[in-house]
């Protein structure tokens, strides 16, 4: 860095988007967040992957400036979030896991109170709300109290309240829960719009898919530590390609099924709570085929079978199980 | 009809064109900032206008109750009461009113547009000096109430209008800074409920224990000490002082440096809570 002159015509020495070293934060007796060490580089999509009370959000609260951290450091684009609030402020949004809009305002209304208060003319501020109305398909319901719209709709605007300056850093915390498969479809399409004109965005999921879908590099997290992170085939690949789920005609079969089962494919079977359903790890899916029909060949009746991707509890047991992960957290062994 | 969600919404190219625009505009002033977040608050009363009941059903109904209540036996009629009342009753009834700031904060500071707020490179303050502002109007509109059901029954202010406008104007510096105290508990009690409650307990004693009703020569000593450094017994004075105009100049003085304490002490304690986390 010490030898690049000024005026390269590559910006190496452009900060990361984030970066954190040992953040922690504590609430009384619980680490939410348990030194966490992360480096966004800017333009990508980074996925914070985690179940409920993991940590993403206080990690996400804590780079918008909202929470002080209890330890460690965190940069967002160069700024200290302790040190210069807002100098981070100034260049990035967040959107709240609950909308972060206001349910007695209309849409537009909405728009035009974030416009002046970062600074845009009484006119401009209402050019920009109704260009952005437009640009999320919400011109129609633009003067409608926002508590009047579905789900969907809120998300979008709340997104359009976050880019009514365009953010260097958008923060979108789990965006796309208790939405329908179309409105979740709609908020991906407007993200990977964002990314393009340049946006760096840290996405928080609960879902596997969503981190696939969007995210160039994921972390999963888990008890507020990173036990996890690469991108989505590296994870895969450590989690392998998903389960094969059998459920069986009768449930006299299961013994016979578990044993077809292990043997072809090399991998202990778990046995459900319902007798007659059992799945297995399967990595490939052509062996997975394979074993279909040699239970068939075997006159064991199969009503029901799925070729699953790894779902996020298979991904924690894979990731948590392990003994070689030191990071397990001691909680899991129940 | 209800809004519903089915035309197909998002237009790529609108969509990349709005993003274009990345420079982010000079840093709005306080004052400004301040005076956009008034605007927020009147456009929730312009969308629900019950919200102004509390300023309007409330200050008619004091005015009628004390006057025809207390006005026989206190002053021989009601209506030789209420030129000694009104000033007093109005001076109640908006320090009454001033409750609900911590009321309405308390529903408010949970919801999540609060965050985005937090996150926004502005001036703190503003959040609550602009619903403090947009609550001015409020306190004018239950003072205008008041003044116009009391002329109706027969107030007739010595001072004229320029005494009745000055009064009004004192009585709203006081009320902004005595709202402090409740944003100040609007955010530090968990529930509306409880700050109402709290509310109250600080409110009946100092409306109540004040000279708006009668004399306090009939009074217990201890009373009358309380009284005397009562801020709602010299904002009643200076009130009365003023609309009839025989203003003592001492009252307006004690009510100035009550509203300088209120907010030297509520505002900072308000916007430390305020910048705690929750």
């Amino acid at each position: 860095m010490s030898s690049a002159g000024p005026g390269r015509p590559t910006d190496v020495t452009a900060p990361l988007a984030i970066e954190t070293a040992g953040l922690r934060k504590v609430f009384g007796d619980t680490r939410a967040v348990d030194g966490v060490d992360l480096r966004v580089p800017p333009g990508t999509v980074f996925g914070i992957l985690g179940p409920n009370g993991a940590g993403k959000t206080t990690f996400i609260r804590m780079l918008a400036t909202l929470i002080p951290p209890s330890g460690g450091s965190a940069r967002v684009l160069g700024h200290d979030v302790v040190t210069e609030p807002d100098a981070v402020r100034a260049s990035v949004s967040l959107t709240g896991q609950f909308a972060s809009v206001d349910e007695e305002l209309s849409g537009r209304e909405n728009l035009v109170l974030i416009g002046r208060l970062v600074g845009l003319p009484r006119a401009e501020a209402a050019e920009r709300a109704a260009e952005l109305l437009e640009a999320f398909g919400l011109t129609d319901a633009g003067d409608k109290l926002v508590k009047d719209y579905s789900g969907g709709m809120r998300r979008r605007l709340d997104i359009a309240a976050s880019i009514v300056v365009t953010p260097h850093l958008l923060f979108l915390d789990e965006p796309t829960t208790g939405l329908d498969p179309r409105s979740r479809n709609q908020v991906w399409e407007i993200v990977r719009v964002l990314v393009a004109e340049g946006t760096t965005v840290l996405l928080t999921t609960q879902y596997l898919d969503e981190a696939d879908q969007l995210a160039d590099r994921i972390a999963i997290i888990d008890h507020g530590r990173v036990i996890a992170e690469g991108t989505s085939s590296e994870l895969k690949a450590l989690v392998g390609a998903g389960s094969l789920h059998v459920r069986l005609g009768v449930a006299d079969q299961r013994d016979d099924a578990e044993r077809i089962l292990t043997e072809l494919l090399d991998e202990p079977v778990a046995l459900a709570g319902d007798p007659t359903a059992l799945s297995v790890r399967a990595s490939d899916p052509e062996r997975a085929g394979d074993a279909l029909s040699a239970l068939a060949r075997a006159g064991v009746v199969v009503t029901e079978f799925a070729l699953g991707q790894p779902s996020l509890d298979e991904v924690f047991l894979q990731l948590t199980g392990r003994p070689a992960d030191d990071t397990a957290p001691t909680e899991e062994v129940a | 009809m209800t809004a519903t969600d089915t035309e197909p919404v998002l237009v790529e190219d609108t969509l990349r064109s709005a993003l274009s625009t990345r420079v982010r505009p000079a840093r709005p002033s306080a004052l400004s900032t301040s005076l956009s977040f008034a605007w927020r608050a009147m456009l929730k009363i312009k969308h629900v206008p019950m919200q102004l009941f509390d300023v309007t059903a409330f200050p008619i109904m004091f005015v009628l109750l004390y006057t025809y209540l207390f006005g026989g036996a206190l002053a021989g009629s009601p209506r030789d009461y209420l030129q000694r009342l009104l000033p007093g009753i109005l001076v109640m009834t908006v320090s009454w009113i001033t409750m609900y700031t911590g009321q309405s904060l308390n529903q408010d500071i949970g919801k999540g547009v609060f965050d985005r707020f937090r996150s926004l490179p502005i001036w703190r303050p503003a959040v609550l000096v602009g619903m403090l502002l947009a609550d001015a109007v409020r306190y004018t509109i239950a003072a205008v109430v008041v003044i116009g059901v009391g002329v109706a029954l027969g107030f007739r202010p010595q001072g004229g209008p320029v005494g009745v406008v000055l009064a009004v104007a004192l009585l709203l510096v006081f009320s902004f800074s005595l709202s402090w105290v409740w944003t100040a508990l609007g955010l530090k009690l968990p529930t509306p409920d409880a700050v109402m409650q709290t509310s109250m307990t600080v409110l009946f004693p100092l409306t109540f224990a004040s000279d708006v009703f009668v004399d306090p020569d009939t009074m217990p000593g201890w009373v009358q000490a309380f009284v005397e450094v009562n801020p709602v017994t010299h904002l009643a004075s200076a009130a009365r002082g003023l609309m009839h105009g025989t203003l003592e100049a001492g009252h307006v003085g004690w009510v100035l440096l009550w509203s300088a304490g209120l907010v030297a002490v509520f505002a900072p304690l308000t916007m430390r809570l305020y910048n705690a986390e929750r």
